[in-house]
């Protein structure tokens, strides 16, 4: 269904994504995993051709950049925050979609439908809650039944509800055969969707795995933040990776998800590598699919735990 | 009520729900560039600049057309033709200003906003987003001259009769054409700027250049380099608000005497076929950017 084979891109001396390979069998689903400025979203838009990168991707057999109109047609595309005319109508915008995918105006009430938004055809898009914005990238995407669905962090800007229907929404897609691909940076994501899991660092992919793999089913989860003694935090997280952690590095510092049992091991792979650990916090234990690390951060800095 | 079902008797309700197309079928390039020529349209006559130019063009218009009747000394002599003289200059500042600046506007825009990205993400070639945006925008434009002439019209028609309206009609033709020119340099300069301000500044900058600054240029061109006639007349018309000019002129059957020793000898040289030049190069500058732009919007290795 989708065969990508040494796709790389470079903005000017950054190699933003860097020989990347994979193949997807219909029906499949696939999580792109990896802290910001990984590459995700760049080979995303590699993946829909919307700029020329090396490489081939091929789409159905349809090589992406011979025929990319035909190759995108076969994609629904769910950006991480719909950019859209803020004056235009949801209903005039749907319709619009449903025109240019050349799709039956009566699958615009279809897919509004879907991820519930009716009723709010009248609604301009600058009135639309984030979580409505979302609802309604995800509905355009559906909009010509596409086989394929390409999702960039699609629940980064959603609240836990907002993000639950979304989650839910692209379960029911995944059981009724679409191929899924997304960038996710949530462990709770990549269980529930995903099938396969990329990861990726510094715009290479540095393992294939599987969420079972990453995150066992019988292993409770921990999750660690560590303070190194120097600024060595993303040099850490790709040692960490390679380790095979779940990593998440944002401004929070350095969040590493790990088994219970296993919780003094990403402290020891720093050390072999002369990264010394100054000091670490156990924030929570973490049932498998239920809280990801930003959530026990969140509840535990609500609960006054972490002051 | 479902947009697919209609009401064929009072008992029935037919469901004309179609298949949706095969993903991947083959996609017509005309009805992507007609679904954003519509978009665009529909945008840009909702655009308060837009409103506002149509509104500055129709008044000006209009006094040039009472200007033109009272100065003829009569009421119902020849109003057309003398308002069509009047309007020349009013024509050569407003619509270049009109044209680039929504054409600088429109690619940089979406740009800006990040609304690019996600079209291109659509199945839709870069060329038919451009010809598209071009098209709607084209068409929005000539309706807004075609307002701001029409109510000229209808005041020289009511106080004037039907006197010179052939010449009338082809300088809304000429100017629908200059438009459609600049609009073209304005697409051109919004394609290879990122952001819409800069865009915007470069329309106007090139406004300046093509309404001031050429004449400046060439006067000063012509003194120290000693140019002769034919060169300055080459030099003049590649300026398409100077075609715009002469071709106007000659169109209002005047002669290109008052353009001076540079009329004279584009009328003594070309003759009948001094118009179809003029058409023809305010023609380049419509289809030259335009291709430029198409050119190296495809070739952009970034959004």
């Amino acid at each position: 269904m989708i065969e990508a084979t040494g796709v790389t891109k470079s903005f000017k001396r950054i190699r933003a994504v860097d020989d990347v390979s994979f193949t997807l069998d219909e029906g499949d689903s696939l999580a792109l995993w990896g802290s910001n400025g990984a590459g995700k979203t760049t080979l995303i838009r590699c993946l829909l051709g919307v700029f020329p990168c090396k490489g081939q991707v091929k789409i159905n057999g349809i090589d992406l950049r011979h025929k990319g109109k035909h190759a995108r047609s076969l994609v629904g595309y769910v950006p991480q925050e719909l950019a859209f005319h803020d004056d235009a109508r949801l209903g005039a915008s749907m319709l619009f979609f449903a025109h240019l995918r050349r799709a039956d105006p009566s699958r615009a009430v279809e897919s509004l439908e879907k991820v519930g938004l009716t009723g709010h055809e009248r609604k301009r898009v600058r009135d639309l809650s984030g979580g409505m914005k979302q609802r309604l990238a995800l509905a355009i995407a559906l909009i010509a039944d596409p086989p394929i669905v390409v999702l960039d962090e699609p629940t980064s800007n959603l609240d836990s509800s907002g993000r639950g229907e979304v989650v839910e929404t692209l379960r029911n897609l995944r059981q009724s055969g679409k191929t899924i691909i997304f960038a996710s940076h949530r462990p709770d994501e990549v269980v529930s969707l995903a099938r396969r899991v990329l990861i990726m660092e510094q715009g290479r992919v540095v393992r294939d795995s599987t969420p079972a793999e990453l995150w066992p089913d019988d292993a409770p989860v921990v999750t660690l933040r560590l303070h190194l003694s120097g600024n060595d935090e993303h040099a850490a997280a790709t040692l960490l990776r390679e380790a095979g952690h779940a990593v998440h590095l944002n401004k929070s510092g350095l969040l590493v998800s790990v088994e219970r049992h296993r919780k003094a091991e990403p402290i020891s792979v720093l050390a072999s590598a002369a990264i010394s650990v100054r000091d670490f916090e156990v924030l929570d234990d973490l049932p498998l699919g239920s809280r990801t690390p930003e959530e026990v951060v969140v509840s535990m800095h609500d609960s006054g735990a972490l002051i | 009520m479902n947009m697919s079902s209609i009401q064929a008797n009072p008992n029935q309700t037919v469901h004309l729900k179609q298949t949706p197309l095969a993903p991947g079928a083959h996609l017509t390039r005309t009805r992507g560039v007609l679904a954003f020529a519509g978009r665009e349209f529909r945008d840009a006559v909702s655009s308060k600049w837009f409103l506002l130019y149509t509104v500055a063009f129709s008044v000006l218009a209009i006094a040039v057309s009472f200007v033109s009747l009272a100065g003829s000394g009569a009421q119902g002599f020849a109003g057309f033709g003398r308002t069509a003289a009047g309007l020349l200059n009013l024509i050569m500042l407003i619509v270049p200003l009109m044209a680039l600046t929504a054409g600088a506007g429109s690619v940089a825009g979406e740009r800006e906003r990040g609304t690019l990205l996600y079209l291109l993400a659509q199945p839709i070639s870069r060329t038919e987003l451009l010809l598209g945006k071009y098209l709607g925008l084209a068409i929005a434009l000539c309706c807004s001259l075609c307002v701001g002439f029409g109510l000229s019209a209808a005041v020289l028609a009511w106080r004037a009769g039907g006197v010179g309206i052939g010449s009338f009609l082809m300088l809304v033709l000429f100017t629908c054409v200059l438009a459609l020119s600049m609009l073209s340099v304005g697409v051109l300069i919004s394609v290879v700027s990122r952001r819409s301000g800069v865009a915007t500044g470069l329309g106007l900058f090139s406004w300046l250049a093509l309404v001031f600054l050429s004449d400046l240029g060439l006067m000063a061109g012509t003194v120290l380099f000693k140019l002769r006639v034919q060169e300055v007349f080459a030099l003049a018309i590649i300026n398409p608000l100077q075609a715009f000019k002469m071709g106007v002129v000659v169109n209002l059957n005047a002669s290109l005497d008052v353009l001076g020793p540079v009329g004279m000898y584009a009328s003594h040289t070309y003759g009948q076929a001094l118009p179809w030049l003029l058409a023809g190069v305010i023609i380049l500058w419509v289809l030259l950017p335009l291709f430029l732009a198409i050119v190296l919007f495809k070739r952009r290795k970034g959004i």
